[in-house]
Parts: structure tokens; C-alpha cells; sequence
């Protein structure tokens, strides 16, 4: 743009954008790889010129201008064409010629990402880094009183229950009637959260499922995976590999139909069903399947026309109250199954969620709940659910678990809890908290894919286009020239990895602290943290 | 480590047998702390086997409000025991004003109740006692029952047995259970000192209990009011023995799948594998951790020992026809029990109950993965 030129209220400079490129003309040859492949085109080959004055010594010889053309790589500075800053360039550049950097100063791209009126959509989570749940410690160590256990040599059992675990005494009294006892699975407690065949690219499903059937069948590890509100392939659920997974029902129904048909065909009871009312990155919002992804074969198992964005209603149509509406569900989703499958509710964590436990202690069906925190990650959500709506995990599971305890039903109706567990890699402190303030489990789903295939978003707002179909590490796209970057071989290793090292880390949290003949749900005794007013909030120590 | 000695007799012998082990195993205990627990009791109190005995240690305040409170509830003191105190205190015993043991005669109204029915009220009665004994500080209660009484005071049991003169005949008895504590978790306080009773129930334990606050969670939830306490980690140990056997209606046998149930492999080779599978469910809050040697006794005056599932506390059994001894150490034993032939002592392991029934001829072991008896 010329000095004398108007201006558009959204010329943006280099400067307001978040992330900038930094690029060294001396080590670049020009070979085309980083533009080939940017997913948003934030940079292009551009021709440049230099001018060198030529200062003439003799005095017959006037001075003169020398122009030289070069070529070089030039960042856009269109809002469409904004860097995230995922470094795709920097991982293809053969010479180490480019890289993006975050923007030091304030960007102001935000004001401007709304062009046509549409707020940003995005994937990813909440951008914020804190937490909460980094800041608990393991306080309560046993090792200087009594022998301590040796996480590579002992026995440990870090297994839990999902489903409803009657009172004692009514169990051994329906035993006894042969009676209904509503069935209860034994598993990790370190659960494959919610994601659609859709939200995630073919070769990330197919390599989840592998890696899933690998730790239950080689390893003996009960691992489940949810598959979220997309349906399920129609071999999956013909499968032996079904009993691994939990299948999700949401809003939209999305694949239901294929579901339901496939029930007599079925070789083996999926593990559990879940009800997804509400999702932590974006409460009181449906799922949302942009045109971009929904190809032929996502749009075949859920039963849609391909090419249409696929919105599911913020909740359950036929939901009008809770009394009626989740009790009916609950009640016909463990009906299509004969009774034999768990059927629990996933809500996002509010301050309302404990009206939804108390009324799901009084309903025999329900066989947990499972709460999706703020941190939360989804596939596509408007930025201003994603940052602003919900409720910490933390706060949440503990009130809950506390009430449970109030009502002697701790025991009976599990929490699983989701929603930024290891957001900063800290998994295993962060599950073991969590478990240890009352959860019987916890939901991982952005840690999956950020450490089983390589997804470089954070929560400094990197990358975070998985809504829009171009992910670059063809995680979240279901355009094959992206899913190919993707080997399902590699990320079924990785989450056997993944799995394996958590289990350690687990052990090596749980042994100092005297456990590992059970999981320590509810071990609160152990936990303390250095801020005050949450260690009451959490009814936990406060150290310092 | 706490060190832990019980024993149970064909006839009456003195606690001072019981002391006697604790002392030669001295270097597990520091003196702060003894509990005695002394049933199927000879002497005076053989000929009163339904009179309830209350135990405590009572201030002059306290005696005279808790005779009030009695005699409202219509109870008439039918045979008491004063343990008297020399004048001259003793370094690092507390000077106290009474050690009761008292037997009353059940009020009359209380003739046609069903025996469920009077646990349940003699259970209220220590309850509401000790309740107010901790509003004023004086009175602290350690069992109401029949047949049963309690010592519980801090300080070097042999001290301690010496000063409360506990060698006389009246106090005599065919169990007796016996404690020397090492204070370690928490401050010293005589309702966290072992043995701890419930109703016919009582256990001791030479541990630490690291599942301790899931487990008191969900036994101060089951609507039980005699699930109370908790000063010790301990104390839920004697509550679970509780709950599993009448809460549960269940048998001795079971009690060690409730606290450290079979991993699923074993426990699906177990004859009871779907009983077992559902009772592992349905107690998991009451699975204990950590190290711990369980030693109890049961209303019928049979006595067992248990080890956490890794078994990491010593514990041996044994003894002859007549006359065994639980002991936390072999040397507790051997004090007490030295003409026993030693090759047939038992140290129970990670999946043992170690029993032996109030016939006294035996010690049985029961093990995890044998068949139940199930009340199905
Ligand atoms: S960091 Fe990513 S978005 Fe930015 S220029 Fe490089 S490839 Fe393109
Ligand atoms: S790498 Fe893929 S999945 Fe990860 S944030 Fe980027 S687009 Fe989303």
C-alpha cells in the first residue's frame, strides 16, 4: 500500500498479526515447500527489488543507481490469510529458512476475524494455560513410617467401575431375589474421550482403534474409547472390537440409524453408551461438523447429504425436563441393549450439574456421569463459547463427589471427569488429582491428539483450524492428501505409549502415598495445593 | 509400628499375660499408649453374662453426671470394679480421678426387646455418654457391653499395669487383646488407641491405613450412627468387621474379600467367583491399603488374624489345645506361650485368615481362594 492511500478498516500490518514469520533470504533456495505447504497460504513467493547507490570516486563519472531482483517468501497480512503459527513451514524447510513467532506485542487481528459477520469459529480449547490442577501436590507421603511400594515390583490395581454399583446391601439382596443388577465394566481409568469420526480424519480413527485393541488384547490394559456424536463404521460395530468401545449418542443423532440396524448383528455389547447433554468447550452448544469435512463416507455413516455443515441442536429435542427426558433416554438406550450396557450422561461442568446427580441417584439406569470442564477440547465451536463459557473441572467433581458422599452413594453413580487433564502435560498429576478428589475416571481427547499424532495446537491460540477440514498434521481433515501425512501404525504406538507410560506415572504417584491396592478415589488426605481459598474451595490441605 | 498381642484361653488367666508380651517386645511401643480389651470373662462378672459393662475413665464431675444420666435410663449398677490408684503419681501416666468397670442390670422395660434391638440401644447409650463426656471433658466411654471391658491409658503398659493393679483375679479372662501404642500420625488421644469395639466387635491393628479417609467416608454414610470416631486410621478396621458381618449378614470368611478383595484373575477361578465379583463392587470404598496386620475378635469369642493383601506386617499365630496367642512378634509369643511346639506356628500371608474358634483346639486357616460360607 502507497502512503497516500485510503485505507481498509482491516488493512492489517505485520505487526498486527499473532504470529509472524521469520525468514532468512541467505539460507533459502527457493524450493517451494514451505508455500506448497501452509494450510492457510500466509506466505507466497514474491519478487523483491534492492537499490545500491553507486558513489563514483572519479569526477567525470556521475553516480549511479544499481537495482538488483531477488526473490523471497513474503507473509500475507490479509485476515483470511492470517499465520497460525503452526510451523508446518519450519518442519519442510530443508535449510532451517523459516519459522513463525508470536507476535511479542498485542496483535489485532481478533478485532477482525469477523469479516461477512461470522464470529471465528475454531477447534482446540480454552486459550488459556493456566490450571489449576497443576498446582495440587502429592503431599501425603508414607515412605518414613512404614515400607514404601515399589511402583516397578509390586502388585498394583489401578482399575475402575463404570456403571451403577448398587448400595451393598441392595445387591446382595437382588442377588439373593435375582433380581436387575444393572451391569458394571471394569476399566482403565484413563478413557479415550469423545471424537467423532468426522471431527477426526480416517487414519486417526483407524490408528485410535488399533491402539485401543492393542493395550486390551496384548498388553491386558481394559482401555475404552468413546466415539463421539458421528456414528461408528459399520464393521467396527459388527466387530469384536465393539465391547472396546463406548458409544456416544448426542443431539444431531448423528449415525443412529446405522447404529440401531446393526444391534442384531452385533457380536459383542458395546462397553457403554454415553449421552452426550453437554460438551466443556462450547455448554449449552450442539455439535458442529462443517461443510469442509462432511465428504461422502463421513456424510454415509451418519446419514446425511455430503457437503451441508452439520449443526446439532444445543440439546436433546425431546428434552423438556429432566425428570422426563433423561430418564427416558436413559431408560431406552439400556432397553435396546436387553439391560446389558451401562448408559450414562455427559453434561458440561456447571453450576447446576449437581442438580443433575441428584436426580440421577434416584434413577437405576443411570450408570455415571461424566462432567466436561471449561478446558475442554472440541473439533469446531464459536471462540467466545470455547473462552468464556463453563466451569472449572476441579470445582466441579468436587462438589459433586462431596455430595455423593453427603448421600452415602459415593460408591454408586461414578464421575468421570474431563476437560484440560494434562493440557500442560502433566497427565498422570493431573488424572491422579482428580481421582483423588472423587473422580472414578477421567476423559482425555486433546492430550490424545496432541501426543498419539502430533497436533501442534495450544492454548497460546497455535494452529486451532481442525473446524475447517485443513489440518496439517491430517488430524482433523478428511481430505487425503492431508490424513496421508497421518499412519494409523504410528498412532496406534503412540497411544500404547501413551497408555503404558501413564500407567508408571500413576504408580509412581500412588505408591509413596501408600496405595495401590485399589484406585484412591476420593483420597483427599493427599492433596494439598499453595493458594488458600482453593484448598477450601477443594476441601484440601493448604501447604506452602 | 505398633506392637499387638491377644490371646484367647479354655480358662480365665490374668491380663498381665497379654502385658507380659508387650513388654518383652518393648522396642515396637514408646509408651504412649495401652488398650486391653478383656471378654468371655471369668471371676464375678462369669455369673452376669447379659449385664451390660460400661468402661471408661470418669472425672468426679463426670461419675456424678453419668450416674444421673443412668439412672434416667433406668439403669441399676449391679457390680463394679474400682481400680485403685496409688497417691503418688507416676511420670507419664495422667492422673485421673476414676477408672470405671461397671455392670448394670438392664432397665426392666427393656425385657421383651429383640437383641438386635438392644445392641442398637446400648450402642446409643455409649454414644450419647461420650458425647457428653466430650462437651464437659469428663468422661471418656470405650465400650458398653456384656461381658466386654476395656482399659485404655497412655503410657508404658507394664507402668501402667502396675499402677491400675490389673493383676487381680475379677479381671481375669478367656480373651484378652492387648496393645502397646507408637504414636505416629497423630496426636495423642485414648479414643485413637486400640483395640477399638463396636457391638461385639473389636479389632486392633499394627499399621497404617492409607485408604483411610475413602473408607470413613463411606462408613460415616451408612446411616449407622456407631460409625463414628476416627481419631485412629484404625478404627474402621473393627467397622468393617462390623458392617461385613451384620450390616452384610456375612461370615468371617468374607471379611478379608471385603478389605483386600482377589485380583481379577484369582478371583475368577474362585468357586464363588460371582458372588465375590459383585461383593468386590459393591464395597470397593471399603478396600484397605498400606501395611497392616489385623488381629479381631467376634461375639462368639473366636479370634483371627488378617494381613493387608501385600501382607508387609509381621504377625504369628500359635500356641497348644487350650491356649493360643496372636502376637505382632515372635518373642510376644514365646513369653507367653513358651511350651508350644513352635514348627506349628502360623504366619498368616496375604490371603489368609488366621482362626481360632472358642473351642480353642486349633488354629484354622482359611484362605481367599477357598469356597465361601455365603448367607445365600
Ligand atoms: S507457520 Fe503455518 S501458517 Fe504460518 S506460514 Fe508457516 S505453515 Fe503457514
Ligand atoms: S494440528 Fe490439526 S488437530 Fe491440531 S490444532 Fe492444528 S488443525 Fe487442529
Amino acid at each position: 500500500m502507497s502512503s497516500n492511500r485510503s485505507l481498509e478498516p482491516s488493512s492489517l500490518s505485520l505487526n498486527d498479526l499473532p504470529w509472524q514469520i521469520r525468514y532468512s533470504n541467505d539460507r533459502c533456495t527457493l524450493c517451494g515447500q514451505c508455500t506448497a505447504v501452509c494450510p492457510v497460504q500466509a506466505i507466497e513467493l514474491k519478487v523483491f527489488q534492492k537499490r545500491m547507490v553507486k558513489i563514483s570516486i572519479q569526477q567525470d563519472t556521475p553516480h549511479s543507481n544499481q537495482y538488483d531482483t531477488f526473490y523471497g517468501i513474503r507473509q500475507k497480512t490479509r485476515v483470511e490469510n492470517a499465520c497460525i503459527g503452526c510451523a508446518m513451514c519450519t518442519m519442510v524447510c530443508p535449510n532451517d529458512a523459516i519459522a513463525p513467532v508470536k507476535n511479542p506485542g498485542l496483535d489485532r487481528l481478533k478485532f477482525h476475524i469477523n469479516q461477512k459477520g461470522i464470529p471465528r469459529r475454531r477447534g482446540g480449547r480454552r486459550n488459556s494455560s493456566q490450571s489449576i490442577l497443576d498446582r495440587i501436590k502429592f503431599t501425603r507421603i508414607s515412605m518414613l513410617t512404614d515400607p514404601a511400594l515399589d511402583a516397578g515390583r509390586h502388585e498394583f490395581e489401578m482399575r475402575t467401575l463404570l456403571g451403577r454399583v448398587l448400595s451393598p446391601r441392595e445387591n446382595m439382596k437382588r442377588l439373593k431375589e435375582k433380581g436387575w443388577i444393572p451391569p458394571v465394566r471394569e476399566i482403565y481409568p484413563l478413557i479415550i474421550g469423545g471424537m467423532s469420526f468426522g471431527a477426526l480424519s480416517p487414519s486417526m480413527w483407524e490408528g485410535l482403534q488399533m491402539g485401543v485393541a492393542y493395550l486390551n488384547e496384548e498388553m491386558g490394559m481394559p482401555v475404552r474409547i468413546c466415539t463421539g456424536e458421528g456414528g461408528c463404521p459399520p464393521r467396527l460395530l459388527r466387530s469384536r472390537f465393539l465391547k472396546y468401545v463406548i458409544l456416544q449418542i448426542a443431539s444431531g443423532y448423528f449415525g443412529w440409524d446405522e447404529i440401531i440396524h446393526a444391534i442384531p448383528h452385533m457380536k459383542e455389547d458395546p462397553c457403554a453408551i454415553e449421552i452426550k447433554y453437554g460438551q466443556g468447550a462450547k455448554p449449552g452448544d450442539g455439535g458442529l461438523l462443517m461443510w469442509h469435512k462432511v465428504n461422502k463416507l463421513i456424510a454415509a455413516i451418519r446419514g446425511v447429504p455430503p457437503g451441508i455443515s452439520l449443526p446439532s441442536p444445543p440439546t436433546h429435542q425431546t428434552q423438556y425436563s429432566i425428570e422426563e427426558s433423561v430418564a427416558k433416554m436413559l431408560q431406552s438406550m439400556s432397553m435396546a441393549w436387553g439391560f446389558r450396557v451401562p448408559v450414562y450422561p455427559k453434561i458440561s461442568a456447571s453450576s447446576t450439574s449437581l442438580a443433575v446427580l441428584n436426580n440421577l441417584t434416584r434413577n437405576d439406569f443411570a450408570s455415571g456421569l461424566a462432567i466436561d470442564g471449561e478446558d475442554g477440547g472440541t473439533g469446531a465451536a464459536y471462540t467466545v463459547s470455547m473462552d468464556h463459557m463453563g466451569h472449572p473441572i476441579a470445582s466441579c467433581i468436587r462438589d459433586n463427589y462431596l455430595n455423593l458422599i453427603k448421600i452415602g452413594k459415593q460408591n454408586e453413580i461414578p464421575i468421570f471427569a474431563g476437560g484440560g487433564i494434562g493440557k500442560n502435560g502433566n497427565l498422570a498429576a493431573n488424572a491422579a488429582a482428580l481421582i483423588m478428589m472423587g473422580a472414578s475416571g477421567v476423559q482425555i481427547g486433546k492430550y490424545v491428539m496432541q501426543a498419539a499424532a502430533g497436533c501442534v495446537g495450544t492454548e497460546e491460540d497455535r494452529c486451532n483450524v481442525c473446524n475447517v477440514g485443513i489440518c496439517p498434521k491430517g488430524i482433523t481433515s478428511q481430505d487425503p492428501r492431508l490424513y496421508r501425512r497421518l499412519d494409523p501404525e504410528d498412532v496406534a504406538q503412540r497411544i500404547v505409549d501413551l497408555f503404558i507410560s501413564f500407567d508408571t506415572e500413576l504408580k509412581k504417584i500412588v505408591a509413596p502415598l501408600g496405595r495401590s491396592t485399589s484406585l484412591p478415589i476420593g483420597m483427599s488426605d493427599a492433596l494439598g495445593i499453595d493458594d488458600h481459598a482453593a484448598a477450601q474451595r477443594l476441601s484440601i490441605k493448604y501447604v506452602v | 509400628m505398633c506392637r499387638l498381642f491377644a490371646l484367647t484361653s479354655k480358662d480365665p488367666v490374668s491380663p498381665m499375660l497379654a502385658i507380659k508380651a508387650l513388654d518383652v517386645m518393648k522396642e515396637g511401643h514408646d509408651g504412649s499408649g495401652m488398650g486391653l480389651l478383656l471378654q468371655d470373662l471369668g471371676g464375678p462378672f462369669e455369673e452376669m453374662k447379659e449385664a451390660p459393662i460400661l468402661s471408661g475413665i470418669f472425672s468426679e464431675e463426670g461419675i456424678r453426671r453419668l450416674d444421673l444420666f443412668m439412672m434416667d435410663k433406668g439403669f441399676l449398677t449391679k457390680y463394679k470394679i474400682t481400680l485403685k490408684v496409688p497417691k503418688k503419681s507416676v511420670p507419664g501416666i495422667p492422673k485421673r480421678d476414676l477408672y470405671l468397670i461397671r455392670a448394670y442390670e438392664l432397665p426392666e422395660d427393656w425385657d421383651t426387646l429383640e437383641p438386635d434391638e438392644i445392641s442398637q440401644r446400648l450402642m446409643m447409650i455409649l454414644l450419647k455418654i461420650r458425647e457428653m463426656g466430650e462437651e464437659k471433658k469428663d468422661m471418656m466411654v470405650f465400650s458398653f457391653w456384656p461381658d466386654t471391658i476395656m482399659i485404655k491409658e497412655i503410657g508404658d503398659p507394664m507402668q501402667l499395669a502396675d499402677y491400675l493393679g490389673l493383676d487381680r483375679k475379677e479381671l481375669n479372662a478367656r480373651i484378652i487383646m492387648a496393645q502397646g501404642r507408637q504414636n505416629t500420625n497423630y496426636a495423642i488421644n485414648l479414643y485413637a488407641c486400640h483395640p477399638f469395639f463396636i457391638n461385639g466387635y473389636c479389632t486392633m491393628t499394627n499399621g497404617e491405613n492409607t485408604a483411610f479417609i475413602p473408607i470413613k467416608d463411606f462408613l460415616s454414610s451408612r446411616d449407622f450412627p456407631g460409625y463414628m470416631g476416627y481419631q485412629s486410621d484404625s478404627e474402621v478396621f473393627a467397622h468393617i468387621l462390623h458392617y461385613a458381618m451384620v450390616g452384610l449378614d456375612m461370615g468371617i470368611d468374607a471379611y478379608k474379600h471385603v478389605i483386600t478383595p482377589l485380583q481379577e484373575k484369582d478371583l475368577q477361578q474362585h468357586p464363588d467367583a460371582p458372588f465375590l465379583a459383585h461383593l468386590k463392587r459393591t464395597c470397593r470404598p471399603l478396600i484397605i491399603d498400606g501395611p497392616n496386620c489385623v488381629i479381631g475378635t467376634l461375639p462368639d469369642h473366636s479370634l483371627f488374624m488378617v494381613q493387608d493383601r501385600k501382607k508387609l506386617r509381621p504377625g504369628v499365630v500359635g500356641g497348644k489345645a487350650g491356649l493360643f496367642g496372636f502376637s505382632s512378634e515372635i518373642c510376644g509369643l514365646d513369653a507367653v506361650i513358651p511350651d508350644r511346639d513352635t514348627t506349628k506356628d502360623i504366619q498368616p500371608m496375604h490371603i489368609d485368615t488366621a482362626i481360632v474358634s472358642p473351642d480353642r483346639q486349633e488354629v484354622k486357616i482359611c484362605r481367599q481362594t477357598e469356597a465361601l460360607n455365603l448367607p445365600l
